[in-house]
């Protein structure tokens, strides 16, 4: 005997879990259009290690294996894996990171659902710090054919192919004692931000109100990131220009774009009040400025994520929104 | 008079199936063989019943009193003849039986008669019992009584009549408003004198502008502030907390009602019942349904009170591949167990469910906190916390989390997208609590008992040792009293005081003095039982020593004769 209601919205977490991956093939074009075809085959090798790790898992936790690698969910981790993870590194690390977000971040503590960290940073921050110098090794702006793309990650040298990233330019730029100007002057840099780059943000901007157009994420996480950092940036840029990038530049580099609609988006391991998700974006908007001036690593986004992480049962609990007929309390 | 439109925040907007049965004009249901009317009115009261079986009834004749404040008197639908008076199962989920009078038509409806009231010139006193008489309930679904709502002791600013109907599949109170708006206004006329209130608004969801219509040439031409407003269609917009919401911006808090607010809300069906019993003299002994979903002929009846759901259904001829039958809305109505149950007040749809139009549910997946369901939810809570708690059995922290202010609408499990059936997660956590809360005033009341044992046994034995110490003193100022004039006396001679020592010794030596009497008394002689003989020489004896005696002082010697 079933109780009400007796009707349900057509929808499901598959359904959810596709809209995302809809929303992020605006950017995987502009990859592909401004780095080569390399990208789309690292999103392959993602999603059959993260959909066979999750399968594996889910067989041995006795669940139904169908019903949750149908979810999609495993295949959203490998794709913002793929994309937050630099090309040209060998295939074994982005393997090895895509089976631990499954196995050891998602899964071990419940599966779908029951992980405290976002899946995908917790990969990225396991190999920055396993793998410092094969994760800063990005690829320079322009084309690569598919053939190079193998070669490097099956292991082949770097040196040839590798160029700063905008972020790591700008630090390395820094560091030497060189102004921002003079140092943004360089063949890394575009109108906006990294070269080619930029592109690939605006890609994930589109994909991004498209999730807002459809209601699978609300305004609250993405604005409150964004304007977190345009404040943040803003304030020492104004102080000093020759020292600190735009606000702009902070925008348009590194994970920005990526970080504000799909990252600090995710449901299961963010906060979840309006309050609670306007300090939790703004809070990993701070730190991660923080570490892009003042830390050892060059983008801090993963960091910064993991940690607020950590504190959404604190920002759930402190923020609940008042009940209806309790405004006044 | 409402300048504006307010919001409540969440709702949604399923598929409203309304077009199935809003064309069909309300119908007169036949006679049913049997009508099955149960005393049983809500959980809060059941009619005392006065009829006996064989008994001739006329149709509104009353053959159920009501017994506490929240009952109102229950009536025979039609004229006929009682059959029965037996438990039989109700239309609940839970397929429990009530008593309920059986009552079997003899075709002619013949009524009582029916006096109408001058409302205008009654008391409040006698209107309002006139309502409870004629057994006018909620007809909304709450089946709260009318008399109760409609005597609050002043206060009520706005009279709301609530034609949202907002459950998908139901349009009763459609085709009501479209036909009957001039009953019902003069419904609402009534309730507006006895609440007292300035205005009336009528609150229709937009998704009904006949009915608008209607209602609006009805009030045509009337005095007075009233007014039809078509409020936005979204679910539940006809939740009688949401609808003040929207029309008057008030938000009403769990445990408090519309009237504490100067708001006060009936449904359309209701007033139009207020009219029939206070200008015609009919109590409430039929109301409109719908029959709707699997069927070849939705549409809408006017059906007796205590008409079997199985008749009610085939109105509708459902179609063979029907399954399981709803009543109430999809949202928050039930499943029947079993269809032999009777038509009640509450009654305002049946809906025959099929494969296709009410698929199975998928099954359910883990929690994403997507947050939907906090989108969705027109008391503002955060669903999916209550979810995680009540799964938890965490039940204080649920209830720390406004379990309580829920109101099952279901709209979080219509909108979640991992398909949990969260509602019953709250039924779920909502039952335990108030099975720890009745285990937990047992234990109480068994504490209590023991406490009040104990008190009382304590109580006893003070009360007891208080009258022994109070006769103790009685005797002792007795005592003190009376050896008075000895120690007076002696006084004379001696300068010895009078003093309780005195007292007391005169005290032993009555004690003593008693004690030697009762023991003389009691104790047997051996003397008792003697031959003549013997007899002779104990008299022979006692002669010798009394004679003795007589020469010593005789003064103790009171056997001696």
């Amino acid at each position: 005997m079933l109780t009400s209601p007796f009707v349900r919205k057509p929808t499901s977490v598959q359904q959810v879990m596709f809209t995302v991956l809809v929303a992020l093939l605006p950017a995987i074009a502009l990859y592909v259009w401004q780095f080569g075809p390399g990208i789309v085959v690292n999103i392959l090798i993602a999603t059959v290690s993260a959909v066979g790790a999750e399968a594996a898992i889910l067989k041995l936790r006795k669940k139904p294996v169908g019903l949750y690698v149908s979810d999609l969910s495993a295949v959203v981790t490998a794709w913002l894996i793929a994309l937050t993870f630099p090309t040209i590194l060998p295939a074994w690390i982005l393997i090895l990171a895509t089976v631990l977000s499954i196995v050891a971040v998602k899964q071990l503590y419940g599966g779908l659902g029951q992980n405290p960290f976002n899946p995908a940073m917790a990969a990225y921050c396991l190999m920055i710090v396993a793998y410092p110098s094969a994760m800063s090794q990005w690829p320079a702006a322009g084309w690569m054919d598919l053939s190079t793309h193998l070669q490097l990650i099956g292991g082949a040298s770097f040196d040839a192919v590798t160029g700063a990233t905008p972020l790591d330019a700008l630090r390395t730029g820094l560091r030497s004692g060189a102004a921002v100007d003079s140092i943004l002057g360089n063949g890394a840099f575009g109108a906006l931000g990294g070269r080619g780059w930029e592109w690939i943000g605006l890609g994930y901007l589109a994909g991004g109100l498209f999730l807002i157009q459809r209601r699978v994420i609300t305004w609250h996480l993405p604005t409150a990131f964004l304007v977190g950092l345009i404040v943040v940036s803003g304030l020492f840029w104004m102080a000093n220009p020759t020292h600190y990038a735009s606000p702009m530049f902070h925008l348009a580099s590194g994970g920005t774009l990526l970080a504000a609609f799909f990252i600090v988006t995710d449901p299961v391991s963010g906060a979840t009040t309006p309050r609670g998700k306007l300090i939790f974006a703004a809070s990993i908007a701070l730190i991660t400025y923080l570490i892009r001036n003042f830390g050892a690593y060059p983008d801090g986004i993963a960091f910064a994520v993991l940690l607020m992480n950590l504190c959404v049962p604190l920002i759930d609990m402190k923020t609940q929104p008042r009940v209806f007929g309790h405004k006044g309390e | 008079m409402i300048a504006g439109l307010f919001r409540f925040k969440g709702g949604i907007k399923p598929e409203t199936h309304k077009n199935a049965s809003a064309g069909s004009p309300i119908q007169i249901a036949p006679l049913p063989k049997q009508l099955i009317v149960p005393l049983r009115q809500s959980p809060r009261a059941t009619a005392e019943c006065i009829v006996v079986p064989g008994q001739k009834v006329l149709k509104g004749e009353r053959i159920g009193l009501p017994d506490s404040p929240l009952s109102t008197a229950v009536h025979a639908p039609t004229s006929g003849t009682v059959v029965e008076i037996t438990p039989h199962a109700m239309a609940h989920a839970s397929g429990l039986q009530t008593r309920c009078v059986v009552i079997e038509p003899d075709g002619d409806e013949r009524w009582i008669d029916r006096p109408t009231l001058d409302y205008a010139s009654a008391s409040p006193k006698e209107a309002l019992a006139w309502l409870r008489d004629h057994g006018i309930v909620g007809l909304g679904g709450a089946t709260f009584p009318s008399h109760i709502k409609a005597g609050v002791d002043g206060g009520i600013e706005t009279l709301i009549l609530n034609g949202a109907e907002c459950e998908p599949w139901i349009t009763c109170d459609d085709r009501l408003m479209r036909e009957r708006a001039d009953g019902i206004v003069a419904g609402a006329l009534i309730l507006k004198h006895l609440t007292g209130a300035r205005e009336i608004v009528f609150g229709v969801e937009d998704n009904k502008p006949q009915a608008i219509e209607a209602l609006r040439t009805a009030i045509h031409g009337l005095s007075g502030d009233i007014t039809v407003i078509p409020v936005p269609s979204l679910y539940p917009a006809g939740g009688e907390k949401q609808l003040i919401r929207v029309l008057t911006g008030v938000e009403i808090p769990h445990g408090k009602l519309g009237g504490d607010f100067g708001v006060q809300c009936f449904n359309v069906g209701t007033a139009y019942a207020v009219n029939r019993a206070i200008n015609h003299g009919e109590p409430l002994v039929s109301r409109v349904m719908t029959v709707t979903g699997n069927v070849e002929k939705p549409g809408n009846f006017e059906v007796l009170i205590g008409t079997p759901v199985e008749a009610l259904l085939a109105l509708g001829q459902p179609k063979p591949d029907t399954g399981r039958i709803l009543m109430g809305g999809p949202m928050m109505g039930f499943e029947l167990p079993r269809l032999d149950v009777p038509a009640t007040k509450a009654t305002n749809c049946l809906i025959a469910t099929s494969p296709t139009l009410f698929p199975p549910p998928p099954p359910e997946m883990n929690c994403i906190r997507c947050g939907a369901c906090a989108a969705a939810c027109p008391a503002e809570l955060q669903p999916f916390e209550l979810y995680w708690f009540s799964r938890a059995r965490n039940f204080g922290k649920a209830q720390e989390y406004h379990l309580f202010d829920c109101i099952e609408c279901g709209c979080c499990s219509y909108v979640c997208p991992s398909h949990i059936r969260l509602v019953d997660y709250y039924r779920f956590a909502k039952g335990e609590i108030w099975a720890r809360e009745r285990e937990k005033s047992a234990a109480d009341a068994a504490r209590e008992r023991f406490e009040f044992r104990n008190e009382r046994q304590a109580r006893e034995k003070r009360e007891k040792a208080e009258k022994l110490a109070a006769k103790a003193a009685a005797t002792k100022a007795k005592l003190a009293a009376s050896s008075a004039d000895a120690p007076a006396a002696a006084a004379a001679s001696s300068d010895a005081p009078a003093g309780p020592d005195d007292a007391k010794r005169a005290l032993i030596a009555a004690a003593l003095e008693r004690a030697k009497a009762q023991k003389a008394a009691i104790e047997p002689k051996n003397t008792d039982a003697l031959t003549p003989d013997q007899a002779a020489q104990v008299a022979e004896a006692d002669e010798r020593r009394a004679a003795k005696a007589a020469t010593d002082t005789a003064a103790d010697a009171p056997e001696s004769n």
